[in-house]
């Protein structure tokens, strides 16, 4: 019992680091070099307690080094990690406080569950009574609880995932690295999934780092999103943030889907309002979110719009006038129906082909029924205009 | 009904039956290869141990136990193949275990290249590299002489020695304990190892609970194959041994070829036989064992 509560104490993340508010990780202008790659590149960024961050971006663009760096299965070549206000350089995996859930969940083939799960705890020396009382308790956590004397290989994607998650977070680790965890998985597993991740991440109160490909996923779960490529970190904030204030053209496509209008930005108003004249001649107000490339007057751009913001209806029906509705005329070329909703591809003559999703809501199906060939009108606010650097 | 169901059957049937010649005929290689190579010879020496020595040498038919009642008497030669082809195993396994690792684990794109370097030796007859042994233990032109500068002992001799011959058994079978392990450490997920450094197990600690556990397969299929060859051994006591260490193939060449006294002889081979067969029984109860109790440690 006394071995029990010290060992507790040891464990739980130290009050004074947490009191003097250091981030659950700190990297100080890291740079990863293999060979001549630069895998990540003077990357700076701090991890703040209890939330949950997503590492975003296309592979190879330096997510998974990161990760490893956190972890300590790589070094840095240039720069500094602290984990808990404490410089990391050189201490090995195995004395970091950090636990990881693999991409393929690396759970042991030669046990059972709860030999899995149990392993951190052997390592420190735990009593067999206390590892088995914590172990119930994790397996608890992920719903798991009977599947102790099961082989690994017995259990489905869904499970193995589960039993990885316990095995890290029976630890207590400040920070759990998540490395694309839900890959394997078919897309309803990890839709449940993904709302599973996140409320775990809620109850236990651990920071979460997790890596992934799929913006979707990171939009679902994260607090905030770190959007990375070539091994930089092209912006960081919350979904909101990201989906509507793009501060570049690579994050707007690689969040979301977005219609693109190229043209050139003829004046910039205070406020971070501009216009842009397209180069079909149309003028359009927007917002300058590109503060990455920060464009002034003359220089090209796009005006990418959301194709959710954008409406579409029968060319007859058009009408009430509005300074800030932008209206295009155009021709249906393809309608798919995707279940929840519908996507339209319209030409039109101003804007070129525009990408248009419509809600299947009730009496929105097919009774205002526009389809391929049909002359339509395409309107949008003119808040939903992006103005960025293409 | 019956009429359709009729030549459906006889047409499975008839499948049946092609299916079951076609095993016969494939598994009869083999079955006539086992037969009159070693359930007949195998048989022969059963049936020759219970007989007596003919006049001049031989195999005269009778039954008596007294070849076994002799075989023994003299049990120095089972002994000595017992330490030593454990010994050999043993020696075997702990040069073959870090160079398994190392040909699965660090050598990369070397890998192959250390696969092939390890097989060119078989290219080259047994005797051969069994003799070129006595080249480099030699106290004029090898080791030997070399220890006996160093130390001023004149007397220094490896040759001659069980030393020489355990030296012999390690280089001679150590490629067919190395390829099992290789096999099952190649194949083995090297983020298990991360995995357990991440959960908070060191180097030394991650071998042992990770590696090794998951080896294990490759470990005593390793240990087996060459166990048993090392038990017969005789070439190798013969030559670098010079017959001093006297191992139970030498005694089975001294009672055949020597002493033509083949009943005598084959009642030492079932005993070698006999020997194994419990010493390997009892090798795989005790790994299984230790595997189920660590299984069962935890629960």
């Amino acid at each position: 019992m006394t071995a029990a509560v010290a060992h507790d104490s040891k464990s739980t993340r130290d009050p004074a680091a947490g009191a003097g508010g250091a981030p659950d990780v700190r990297i100080a202008d890291v740079t990863k070099r293999f060979g001549s790659v630069i895998a990540v590149d003077r990357m700076t960024l701090e991890i703040a307690s209890g939330a949950f961050y997503s590492l975003l971006g296309p592979s190879g663009c330096g997510k998974t080094t990161t990760l490893r760096m956190i972890a300590g299965f790589e070094q840095p070549t240039e720069g500094e990690i602290f984990l808990a206000g404490q410089p990391v350089a050189g201490v090995p995996a195995y004395r970091r406080n950090v636990n990881t859930v693999f991409q393929h969940y690396a759970l042991f083939p030669h046990m059972d569950v709860a030999q899995n799960v149990g392993y951190g705890l052997r390592q420190r020396g735990t009593t067999k009574a206390e590892e088995a009382r914590r172990v119930g308790e994790a397996l608890e956590l992920v719903r798991l609880s009977g599947y102790d004397q099961r082989r690994t290989w017995e259990l489905s994607g869904g499970q193995q995932q589960r039993v990885a998650l316990a095995r890290a977070l029976i630890n207590h680790p400040t920070v759990l690295l998540l490395d694309e965890p839900l890959g394997a998985l078919d897309l309803k597993l990890r839709k449940e999934m993904q709302l599973e991740l996140k409320a775990l991440q809620r109850e236990v109160g651990i920071t979460f780092v997790y890596v992934t490909h799929d913006q979707e996923e990171a939009l679902t779960m994260s607090d905030v999103i770190v959007v990375m490529n070539h091994g930089r970190i092209l912006q960081m904030g919350g979904p909101t943030d990201l989906y509507e204030r793009p501060v570049s053209r690579f994050v707007a496509d690689f969040i979301g889907v977005s219609n693109p209008i190229a043209g050139r930005l003829v004046e910039v108003a205070g406020g971070g309002l501009g216009v842009v004249e397209t180069d079909r001649g149309m003028r359009l107000r927007g917002r300058v979110t590109d503060t990455t490339a920060s464009p002034g007057v003359g220089d090209a751009v796009i005006v990418a719009i959301r194709p959710e913001r954008l409406s579409v209806e029968p060319a007859a029906a058009a009408n009430t006038p509005d300074g800030a509705i932008v209206r295009v005329a155009g021709t249906i070329n393809q309608g798919t129906y995707l279940g929840d909703q519908t996507e339209f591809r319209v030409a039109t003559e101003l804007a070129g082909e525009l990408i248009v999703r419509r809600q299947n809501a009730a009496g929105a199906g097919s009774g205002s029924g526009v389809g391929p060939g049909d002359p339509v009108m395409v309107s949008w606010h003119e808040e939903a205009n992006l103005i960025l650097v293409g | 009904m019956t009429t359709g169901a009729a030549p459906a059957g006889r047409f499975a049937e008839g499948g049946r039956a092609r299916s079951a010649l076609l095993t016969g005929l494939l598994i009869l290689p083999a079955g006539l290869w086992y037969a009159l190579l070693l359930v007949a010879p195998l048989a022969i020496i059963v049936v020759f141990s219970f007989g007596v020595r003919a006049k001049n040498g031989g195999y005269a038919p009778a039954f008596t136990f007294d070849n076994y009642v002799t075989a023994l008497q003299r049990t120095e030669p089972f002994v000595n193949s017992l330490v030593m082809a454990g010994a050999g195993t043993i020696g075997c396994l702990l040069v073959a275990l870090p160079l398994a690792y190392f040909m699965a684990t660090r050598a990369g794109s070397r890998k192959n290249l250390l696969v092939l370097l390890l097989v060119i030796p078989f290219w080259t007859s047994f005797l051969i590299r069994t003799y070129a042994w006595l080249i480099i233990l030699n106290p004029d032109t090898g080791v030997a002489g070399w220890i006996q500068g160093l130390t001023g002992n004149e007397k220094f001799a490896i040759l001659g020695s069980p030393f020489s011959v355990l030296i012999g058994l390690v280089y001679g079978y150590l490629p067919l304990m190395v390829f099992p392990l290789f096999v099952t450490l190649d194949r083995m997920d090297r983020t298990l190892v991360e995995a357990s450094k991440d959960l908070g197990a060191g180097r030394w600690s991650t071998f042992r609970q990770i590696t090794l556990p998951i080896a294990l397969p490759g470990l005593v299929t390793g240990s087996i194959l060459v166990f048993i060859p090392m038990m017969g051994e005789y070439v190798i006591p013969a030559i670098l041994g010079y017959g001093r260490y006297y191992m139970m193939g030498n005694a089975l060449v001294s009672s055949f070829l020597e002493a033509r006294n083949w009943p005598a002889g084959s009642a030492r081979a079932v005993g070698l036989i006999l020997v194994m067969l419990v010493t390997v029984t009892f090798y795989l109860w005790f790994v299984n064992r230790g595997r189920r109790v660590r299984e069962a440690s935890v629960l």
